[in-house]
């Protein structure tokens, strides 16, 4: 009965025939002040789709040049500020970011590509957010910084820039990485919210559809912190919980075991693509 | 004293009046979905297409437009593609199929359908809290939904 009926829809579908208007990502190349960013790759094994794109080949043509040039993009004006907090002394140790790591496009190249990873001292996986706290707390006698608050967004920011054009690459092998992905996958694909909709209703099942006046992407995170055209820089975890807001769910906690499971599992989906930090999005 | 008597007989009336509504509306839980859809009415009360015109377009209510295209509503901007287009939707189905569909589509095609069980507490996880035990549209809406659905011939 149920595939009678589906097979009528879909006869409907094809009978009502109007193409979707951009159904698809755009065909279109990205070059970041003359480096290569990938924003189309082959998936990585047992990956459900064959390829895996960025963001911003779902975006208008306007957004995708905004982000092409380094002047041009809104986004740069928070790594400057995040470059000002990585020389600024922080805590009681008479210590800023640079007096341990000295020069960031040289001692930061990569972390951004290869977050998150094992920490052993928590047991958990670690972001770069919580890295951050983890150096101002254990080695600088500072507070650490509250989401999305006192410059956390543009020091993560400055940091994930220094990985520009790097392939994204998660190292599952270390300490419980992988359980960690595999509750990742769970929290995925679970349906939440009275709208009843997963992560994977909108970001794969209607991968290139028009959702409104938006297009569904594949919801990668390589770009975060994005810079949004009506937000402003947008933190990772804020974008989860503006998604799953949507399904009208409650919103779990930034940084909370979910969320870190959740980000350890969309960032390997999005292996291969290059970081683009900080990416421009509507 | 003359004042307080009114207002409690009014508010005895108000609450006679909304149970009497309820009195024949199918609870979410009760709806009977059969081969041919949910043949009777959730409320008794024919639906009015101009209000489900409303609830079909509003961001808060149905908000159908976020996935479907309808040239019916050409004026309105932005038509999503994630569910087909509701072109001449009532050529293809009768009127309690069409209730089936917007009241617990999951009933209808499969239980991995993107669209939302619009009275229905068959719901995702984690429902915010102000919501829980809610359905989307109430029995009335979805009635005059569907009697909007029911205008969309070729
Ligand atoms: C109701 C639909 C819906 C659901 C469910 C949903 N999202 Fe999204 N998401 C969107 C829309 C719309 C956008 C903006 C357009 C785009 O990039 O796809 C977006 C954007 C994103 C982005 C930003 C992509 C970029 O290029 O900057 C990420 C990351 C993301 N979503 C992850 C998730 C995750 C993880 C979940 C589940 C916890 C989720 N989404 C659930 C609709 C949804
Ligand atoms: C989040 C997406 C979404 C929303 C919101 C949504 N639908 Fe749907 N709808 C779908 C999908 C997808 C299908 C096709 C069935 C399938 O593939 O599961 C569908 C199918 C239908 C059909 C059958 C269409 C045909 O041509 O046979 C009708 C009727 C319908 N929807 C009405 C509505 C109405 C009315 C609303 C709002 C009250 C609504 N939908 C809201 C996604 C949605």
């Amino acid at each position: 009965m149920k595939r009678l009926l589906l097979a009528g829809v879909v006869l409907a579908a094809s009978i009502a025939g109007s193409g979707p208007v951009w159904a698809d990502p755009v065909e279109d190349t990205l070059e970041i002040d003359g480096m290569p960013i990938v924003t189309q790759t082959a998936a990585p094994e047992g990956h459900p789709f064959d390829e895996v794109y960025s963001g911003w080949l779902f975006r208008s043509a306007e957004t995708r040049d905004l982000e092409r040039d380094t002047f041009e993009n809104p986004g740069m004006i928070a790594v400057e500020d995040g470059e000002a907090m990585w020389n600024t002394v922080m805590g009681s140790e008479g210590k800023s970011c640079a007096s341990c790591h000295e020069d960031a496009s040289v001692s930061m190249k990569g972390v951004g590509a290869h977050y998150p990873k094992w920490d052993a001292d928590s047991g958990k996986p670690i972001n770069v957010e919580l890295q951050i706290n983890k150096c101002l707390t254990e080695q600088m006698g500072a507070e650490p910084l509250p989401f999305n608050k006192n410059g956390q967004r543009e020091l993560t920011a400055y940091i994930k820039h220094q990985s520009l054009g790097m392939p994204v690459e998660l190292d599952l092998t270390e300490g419980d990485m992988q359980s960690w992905w595999d509750r990742g996958k769970d929290v995925y694909y679970t349906r939440t919210g009275q709208l009843n909709l997963a992560c994977a209703s909108c970001h794969e099942t209607a991968m290139g559809k028009m959702i409104r006046a938006d297009h569904l992407s594949q919801g990668q995170v390589n770009g975060f912190p994005t810079y949004r055209l009506k937000n402003g820089l947008t933190s990772l975890h804020q974008r989860f919980r503006g998604c799953i807001r949507d399904t009208r769910a409650e919103q779990p906690k930034a940084f909370s075991d979910d969320l870190m499971a959740l980000e350890t599992y969309v960032t390997w989906r999005g292996t291969g693509l290059s970081v683009e930090t900080p990416s421009v999005r509507q | 004293m003359t004042r307080r008597i009114k207002f409690t007989l009014g508010a005895i009336a108000a609450v006679v009046l909304s149970t009497a509504a309820f009195a024949s509306e199918v609870a979410p839980d009760a709806v009977e979905y059969g081969d041919e859809g949910v043949m009777t009415s959730l409320t008794g009360v024919a639906g009015d297409p101009a209000a489900g015109a409303e609830t079909f377009k509003s961001r808060k209510l149905g908000n159908c437009l976020a996935c479907h295209a309808n040239p019916d509503m050409a004026g309105e901007q932005f038509h999503g593609d994630v569910g087909p287009s509701l072109e001449g939707v009532a050529d293809r189905w009768e009127e309690p199929m069409l209730r089936a569909i917007v009241a617990n589509s999951k009933q209808i095609f499969t239980d991995e359908t993107i669209m939302p069980g619009f009275y229905s507490l068959e719901v995702g996880k984690h429902v915010r809290e102000s919501l829980v035990g809610e359905t989307i549209l109430t029995a009335q809406q979805v009635e005059d939904v569907v009697a909007y659905l029911g205008t969309l011939k070729e």
